[in-house]
């Protein structure tokens, strides 16, 4: 067994490396065109977008962001099912210890969830028309602080 | 698996290493001992021939293939980055999908950072921190290649370059020249229309290439010899999408193996790969030890001298060199 050396954080190392974004598509429903025009405005911002596109479970989700090892994970659902799934998403990220993972949605939420959804553990609700640039402050915001 | 790394611990170290993080080297430095296991295999082609979801099926065979939970599969797929704005989208998990849920399989997406040859400068080190994780067979997926991607037949063992049957003749791997580095060829897609054209287009280019050995990871790198022994890649059939001839390819990957072996050819592209791998690095640490040592004076004045055309930069770099008295 080797025990690796552990890093030494310093305050300049994590300025310049590119946010890694995970963009998933929960639910059954087949449209991904909002989760696409997020990963391109997100790239266009300049992160890396780890997109893994339609009907994903929330086990594979969190499974990605993890061998991802992503800053942030966005989630976009149109199918309705966003008070079942986004909870068991947060719940799959906490069992892997990415519970430090912000994690944010958009789609078609109506303002009546929003309240349970933060409570468990969504960090930001993007209704439908919410401007990008919300949701790229949203993620600068929210990253800097992991090591 | 021989370090006592999670999963979590190996993904955020893979980070550490693409950002070349504080800390970053030292950990390289005490996996290099533990690397040197893992079966390392490049799979390279067009961008849209199904390099990620060929990727996706040899994985899955090789699981399937023991019977036992063997061999553990490393992926590190790699896409473009934007020259624009340094960001990217990494999609080629799209095509993974099948693969969740078995936890002998690690899939990492990486952008290119820059790196022209269609994999990113970091990935040599993070295929290391797989390969000493304990991961048996590391596949690397690269960028869609034109004719510049190449690289990876200095980090692999056995490359495969993907073909498509496309519209017309047209066969995108001769005509980019990648040819050249592939120890197998997939023609994938095979349940299409024009496969038959497109390997006969493939047969007749490797007549008119060199036999003797100057395919593959070899062709890449600087100090090619030649043994006379020779390799001719074979060709093989292949639909990802219908999982058919995925078992014949693993095969030929294997057989490739065994050549690299019986002839100790495998045991000579290592030393090339090492020698050559030490220079590059060699180079740009005499590069930034000259750029620190050199004076702003006599950096300004060359400079200045070459924009009035009074001095060939080939002259200027001389004399900076001379300024550092060596
Ligand atoms: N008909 C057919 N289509 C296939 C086959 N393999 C892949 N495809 C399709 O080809 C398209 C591209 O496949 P990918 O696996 O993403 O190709 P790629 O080479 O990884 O693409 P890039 O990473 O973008 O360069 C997808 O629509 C696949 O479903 C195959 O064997 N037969
Ligand atoms: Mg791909």
């Amino acid at each position: 067994m080797t025990t690796l050396p552990e890093p030494k954080p310093g305050a300049s190392e994590i300025s310049a490396r590119p946010l890694r974004i995970l963009i998933a598509k929960p639910g059954l429903d087949g449209h991904d065109r909002g989760a696409k025009v997020i990963a391109r405005a997100l790239r266009d911002a300049g992160m890396e977008v780890i997109y893994t596109g339609l009907r994903q479970t929330p086990e594979m989700i969190a499974e990605a962001a993890l061998q991802e090892d992503v800053d942030a994970v966005g989630l976009s659902i149109l199918s309705g099912a966003h008070n079942v799934l986004l909870p068991r998403i947060a719940e799959a990220l906490r069992e892997r210890g990415l519970s430090d993972v912000p994690i944010f949605a958009g789609g078609i939420i109506p303002d009546e969830d929003v309240p349970a959804l933060v409570q468990a553990g969504i960090a930001g609700v993007f209704g439908p028309g919410s401007p990008i640039a919300d949701i790229i402050a949203f993620i600068r915001a929210r990253t800097p602080a992991r090591d | 698996m021989s370090l006592n790394l999670t999963r979590r611990d190996l993904a955020r170290l893979i980070t550490r290493i693409e950002n070349g993080e504080r800390g970053a080297q030292e950990a390289l430095n005490a996996l290099y001992p533990h690397t040197g296991r893992a079966r390392v295999i490049g799979i390279t082609g067009a961008p849209g021939s199904g390099k990620s979801t060929l990727v996706s099926e040899m994985a899955r065979a090789w699981r399937l293939r023991s019977g036992l939970d063997q061999p553990q599969v490393a992926i590190v797929a790699v896409d473009p980055s934007s020259p624009f704005s340094g960001g990217a989208i990494l999609g080629d998990r799209i095509r993974m999908r099948d693969l969740y849920g078995d936890s002998g399989i690690f899939i990492r997406s990486m952008a290119s950072r820059g790196a022209l040859g269609g994999i990113a400068a970091a990935t040599a080190d993070v295929v290391s921190a797989l390969d000493a994780y304990g991961f048996e067979i590391v596949l690397i997926e690269t960028v869609g290649a034109g004719q510049l991607e190449v690289d990876v037949a200095r980090i692999a063992q056995t490359v495969i370059v993907v073909e498509a049957p496309g519209a017309g003749d047209e066969v995108q791997a001769v005509k980019a020249g990648i040819l050249e580095i592939a120890d197998v060829i997939a023609v994938n897609k095979a349940d299409r229309e024009g496969v038959a054209q497109t390997i006969s287009a493939l047969q007749s280019a490797l007549d008119i290439a060199p036999a003797n050995g100057h395919h593959g990871a070899r062709a890449a790198t600087e100090l090619a010899s030649d043994d006379g022994t020779g390799w001719r890649p074979p060709i093989v059939k292949v639909s990802a999408l219908n999982r058919e001839g995925i078992v014949e390819l693993l095969a030929a990957v294997d057989t490739h193996r065994d050549y690299l072996v019986a002839t100790g050819e495998g045991e000579r592209r290592y030393q090339q790969r090492i020698e050559s791998d030490i220079k590059a690095r060699l180079r740009e640490l005499l590069l930034q030890t000259a750029m620190r040592r050199i004076t702003q004076i006599d950096y300004q004045a060359v400079l200045a001298a070459v924009g009035q055309r009074s001095l060939h930069p080939a002259e200027a770099a001389l004399k900076l060199l001379d300024s550092l008295h060596l």
